[in-house]
């Protein structure tokens, strides 16, 4: 009946028996099912090797990881917000691995193997930035707003969204990165003014550019490849990378702790981190991000990380468990109790 | 005889203990797999040929457990003695399988102590299969089966087994999945002791403040839901009740249309109903558009936060309080209205004195439910909320969002908890010690009322609008399917069908379904129809001997049931998956942990229509069966199930379309084998492709009005020895 279950007991059985077929690969992953498939099909071509594949938001897929970590079912961790793959790295769930290919990479995606020991590799990233909808903000007589600074324009009070940190990575990012880029108390006296032009702190990170794109709300705080895809679904939305500089998120991959296809799974990530395929599958998908690896080119519309200011996001303090519960606990002491 | 002593149960317990496979296979029971006896691989063996043969000592206890029930299951000897000796070798044999499963898992022994008192395993095994459910079940009922033969239960063998199974269901796929997760509650958090932090988890002002009151800051998520979850039960009561009463009391003529209607926010994922409500009420949505235009009146962002929460959990839950309510409504005996009309009391005074009031429980009991679903509810505050927040919505991130804070969920679970069980006790309170009986034995009881005008018409004056104002959200939401980009380019189109529901036909002429969403959709009918039966038979078995026998426990087993229910899915999700991960039950990834995550989340609601409906039922209609000497099982059968078919049909409804639409349960426990319909929808909704989401959400509903249809057919109506009047109650449904 239960095809899993069958696995294990094939698996712990199997180490008397020959070695069966190409082998399976258990894929849990984090992007968009747009995304995860051709990566997954990509691979079944590649080697012959039989993909299942498993797709769950980070934040749902580390609480499996956690829920399974006795026993653990995936293989290998694909896609999604880097902290997450940082956190099941600090707790023991995932293993280092180094691939010939790490040379092959950006700078960021490296410097997260390194800061990782190896448990975490980059493999996409995404820049923050600012989302607007365009009709709104003419039918307003609004500026599109191009800088932090902008925010605190008097005329944007009651229209800015950014989801609520506590829930949302996507919004501990933008923290974390204003903490990086003005030092921790002006960037929370920042944040303390913003709050009074915020109208709503949404639980999800993609709900205040979906706000955006239906005109509820005229500004976000979103990742500007959110932006760009609700422009191409067809909503009038804008978008901009601000002028100070901005942080960015890595999308992750790692290799679980106790993988039963542990080679399938250090095949994959050596496959999974090539040009060929990182291109490949990001167009089927049509997504915005940068890829890991330096030789794929950027897709026309997206933001490119060379010619925006990023900063050098540190991952290793900023990825930590504590820091970030010292960080949340400030926030919402200092800013989300205040009224509006 | 062989029916009439517990040797049946005794040969199914050795069945499994000596013949069948005792672990999971691996590929499935077939045929040539059953005879565990002699088989080569030790996972295939049955437990005495695991014991004999493998040496896996640990089965002695098991197999003794059955050699000694022998004698208590042979119908020779008095009573007493057989009584005890079943009791002392069920007992046994239950207490040995659950022995020997916790303490020898994949990795030998499970706890330290044991293997420093043993030493070391050199053997390991997994989850039980099917020779050990039929072990569990055999050694099951062999105790329930000396529990009637001492005298308890009124020495009725079908009525202890009933409580026996349901008890063990309760305590298997509830409780223990419950308790894990609350264990989680005493998880030390960084630097901070065991103590220390789950003293700074409970007392956090994000959940008990009360800043609201007097600023404009944001009150503690216990208080946003306690006053959400009280006005959405009462406002979907009173809603649910008028079309009760207008489809049962009034000559309306559309009354099977509105039959439908309320039952079509059921059969919807939640997500829907919150995005029609933001294109009809939102920022930019038609109402405020218009609002600009006509009067120049900027109406603002209201619907998010709390009233738009509110009045999206009113549209989702008033079919829910309807369903309960209408079989209620329908079994009050006309007898006491008319002997109420001859009194001369007036009609309203009718209503008042006689109807209302035996409508009570149906009231109370549908008030519970939804003020239960209110407290559960995920997909309307997460999609109107705004910075409104509920427990569930903060459990959902406490779980999976940037803290990852398992004791925090816990804690917020547990305070759930404490809510869904003071509102069960209000509840007991309130309805309890009181006669609803109604229905009799006793022939034709005359016509039922017609409403008071001036409760018609109140009825009328707040069904009505709420209709017209769910079909336009309906509209609204369900023409994103069939539109290019739902709420910006409305140019018709089919393109998001023809991506989900994709036919080919190969060069060899076979069929093909190319679109996207058949696998999902094919899994989701398939593990709905065996979940429904389920929950609908162990609701009414439960609800049966919830109202009907009194025995020690009978509350807190009502309290048991009732547990899933007030867990908000993403809990349970996380608790079963914590729970069915390792062995004894190792079930995560199967279609059974998901058919049973269906049938214990649905039970509540088969269990509360039923006890609502078994509270009208006379007692001496099945006193009367077993005075003619029939078993309480005939007595069941033939007497209490014909008089029950509308809550037959109510859990079966329910259970049926609740497994296709649940969400929040099923995202941690779908598999890539086994995906969920649900699951492609919200994925689709994540990734901004409302249009191939709402194409699939249509073509479920519709599946699902047919389910339905056929679910009536099927069961029937209930036929009560009443007049049918042509112009009053003609043409019922």
């Amino acid at each position: 009946m239960p095809r899993v279950m069958g696995l294990i007991v094939a698996v712990f059985i199997g180490w008397s028996a020959p070695v069966w077929a190409q082998g399976n690969l258990n894929l849990y992953c984090s992007a968009t099912i747009e995304w995860c498939q051709p990566i997954a099909r990509g691979f079944e071509r590649e080697t012959g090797i039989r993909v299942t594949l498993s797709q769950k938001s980070t934040g749902e897929m580390l609480a499996q990881l956690r829920a399974e970590a006795r026993n653990p079912r995936g293989d290998v961790w694909w896609g999604g917000t880097g902290d997450p793959h940082v956190a099941a790295g600090e707790e023991g769930l995932t293993q280092a691995y180094e691939s010939p290919r790490i040379a092959e990479l950006h700078e960021w995606a490296q410097a997260q193997w390194r800061q990782t020991e190896g448990r975490t590799v980059g493999v996409y990233a995404s820049v923050l930035g600012f989302g607007f909808n365009t009709e709104l903000l003419t039918r307003k007589n609004l500026p599109a707003p191009s800088c932090w600074v902008d925010l605190l324009r008097p005329e944007y009070r009651g229209e800015i969204q950014m989801a609520n940190p506590n829930s949302s990575g996507t919004a501990y990012i933008v923290i974390a990165t204003l903490v990086q880029m003005m030092g921790e108390d002006p960037a929370f006296d920042f944040l303390r003014r913003l709050h009074g032009s915020i109208n709503a702190y949404p639980r999800s990170g993609t709900a205040p550019i979906t706000a955006v794109a239906r005109g509820e709300t005229a500004l976000s705080i979103s990742f500007v490849h959110n932006a760009a895809e609700e422009r191409a679904a067809g909503f009038p939305v804008g978008h901009a990378v601000p002028c100070e500089g901005t942080g960015y998120e890595i999308g992750s991959m790692s290799i679980i702790k106790g993988a039963r296809n542990l080679a399938a799974a250090q095949r994959f990530y050596h496959w999974v981190l090539s040009a060929e395929a990182q291109l490949a599958a990001s167009q089927e998908a049509k997504k915005l991000q940068t890829m890991a690896n330096r030789r794929v080119p950027l897709t026309d519309g997206a933001p490119n990380m060379a010619t925006a200011r990023i900063i050098d996001y540190d991952n290793a303090r900023f990825g930590a468990s504590a820091e970030r519960r010292r960080l949340l606990a400030r926030w919402d002491r200092e800013v989300g109790a205040l009224p509006r | 005889m062989f029916f009439g002593s517990s040797f049946f149960f005794w040969m199914i317990a050795a069945l499994g203990t000596l013949i069948l496979p005792w672990h999971m296979q691996q590929d499935g029971v077939s045929l040539s797999t059953l005879m565990g006896l002699g088989a080569e691989d030790a996972e295939a063996a049955s437990t005495l040929w695991q014991a004999l043969h493998f040496g896996r000592f640990w089965f002695w206890p098991v197999i003794a457990a059955l050699a000694l029930a022998l004698p208590g299951a042979l119908p020779f000897g008095s009573a007493c003695t057989r009584g005890r000796v079943l009791i002392i070798a069920g007992s046994f044999g239950l207490l040995s399988i659950i022995a020997q499963g916790f303490a020898i898992g994949i990795q030998g022994w499970n706890y330290p102590f044991l293997e420093a008192v043993f030493g070391e395993l050199q053997d390991r095994q997994f989850g039980i299969g099917l020779g050990g459910a039929l072990g569990f079940i055999g050694f099951l009922v062999l105790l329930t089966d000396g529990l009637a033969l001492r005298g308890y239960f009124k020495g009725d063998r079908f009525i202890a087994g009933a409580v026996g199974v349901l008890i063990a269901c309760i305590v298997i796929f509830t409780a223990w999945p419950v308790t894990t997760i609350l264990a989680q509650i005493f998880t030390s958090q960084g630097d901070l002791g065991v103590a220390d932090a789950m003293a700074a988890r409970l007392f956090d002002r994000k959940i008990w403040g009360l800043a609201c009151v007097t600023s404009t800051a944001n009150c503690g998520v216990f208080w946003n839901t306690l006053v959400l979850a009280t006005s959405t039960a009462t406002a979907a009561t009173l809603l649910g009740l008028c079309f009760a009463l207008i489809v049962t009391r009034t000559s309306f003529p559309a009354r099977r249309a509105l039959r439908l209607l309320t039952v079509l926010p059921i059969i919807t994922p939640p997500f829907v109903i919150g995005l029609g409500l933001i294109l009809i009420f939102g920022r930019s949505g038609v109402v405020n558009q218009l609002a600009d235009s006509l009067f120049g009146l900027q109406l603002g962002r209201w619907i998010y936060g709390f009233n738009g929460v509110w009045l999206a959990q009113v549209f989702s839950f008033t079919p829910t309080a309807f369903l309960v309510l209408i079989g209620v409504v329908e079994g009050i005996s006309p007898a006491m209205e008319e002997a109420s009309s001859t009194l001369r009391a007036s009609r309203m005074r009718t209503f008042r004195a006689v109807s209302l009031p035996l409508m009570l429980p149906g009231i109370a009991n549908a008030w519970l439910v939804v003020f239960i679903e209110s407290l559960a509810d995920f997909g309307n505050p997460i999609v109107l909320g705004g910075s409104f927040g509920v427990l569930s919505t903060e459990i959902f991130f406490a779980v999976v969002g940037a803290q990852q804070d398992f004791g925090r969920a816990a804690v917020l679970a547990g305070i759930m908890l404490v809510i869904a069980l003071c509102a069960f006790i209000i509840q007991r309170v309130v309805i309890g010690g009181r006669s609803y009986v109604s229905l009799t034995g006793k022939g034709d009881v005359g016509l039922p009322t017609p409403l008071p005008t001036l409760v018609r018409r109140m009825a009328y004056a707040i069904a009505l609008p709420w209709a017209f104002l769910t079909i336009t959200v309906y509209t609204m939401a369900l023409a994103g399917g069939f539109v290019r980009v739902w709420g910006r380019d409305w140019t018709p189109t089919l393109s998001h069908f023809k991506r989900a529901f994709a036919l080919e036909w190969s060069a060899s002429g076979a069929l093909i379904l190319s679109g996207g969403a058949w696998h999902s959709l094919f899994t989701t009918i398939k593990l709905a129809a065996i979940a429904a039966p389920i929950t609908a038979v162990l609701g009414l078995l439960a609800a049966w001997v919830l109202s009907r026998q009194r025995f020690f426990g009978r509350t807190a087993l009502e309290f048991a049931l009732m547990l899933t229910f007030a867990v908000p899915g993403t809990v349970i999700g996380v608790a079963y998956i914590l729970t069915y991960n390792l062995p004894p039950l190792e079930i995560t990834g199967t279609a059974m942990i998901l058919i049973a995550c269906f049938v214990f989340r649905n039970l509540p609601v088969g269990v509360r229509s039923g006890v609502a409906a078994m509270s009208q039922l006379d007692k001496s209609l099945d006193e009367a069966a077993v005075t003619l000497r029939a078993s309480t099982f005939r007595s069941l059968r033939t007497v209490v199930l014909p008089l029950l078919k509308p809550a037959i049909v109510t859990a079966l409804v329910y259970a049926f379309v609740r497994a296709m639409t649940t969400v929040s349960a099923v995202i941690f426990l779908v598999s890539a084998q086994y995906e969920m319909a649900t699951v492609f929808i919200i994925n689709r909704v994540i990734n901004g492709d409302y249009g191939l989401a709402i194409a699939y959400c249509s073509a479920l509903i519709v599946l699902m009005m047919a389910a339905i249809g056929l679910i009536n057919l099927l069961v029937g109506s209930r036929r009560l020895g009443r007049r049918q009047a042509a112009a009053l109650i003609g043409g019922r449904a």
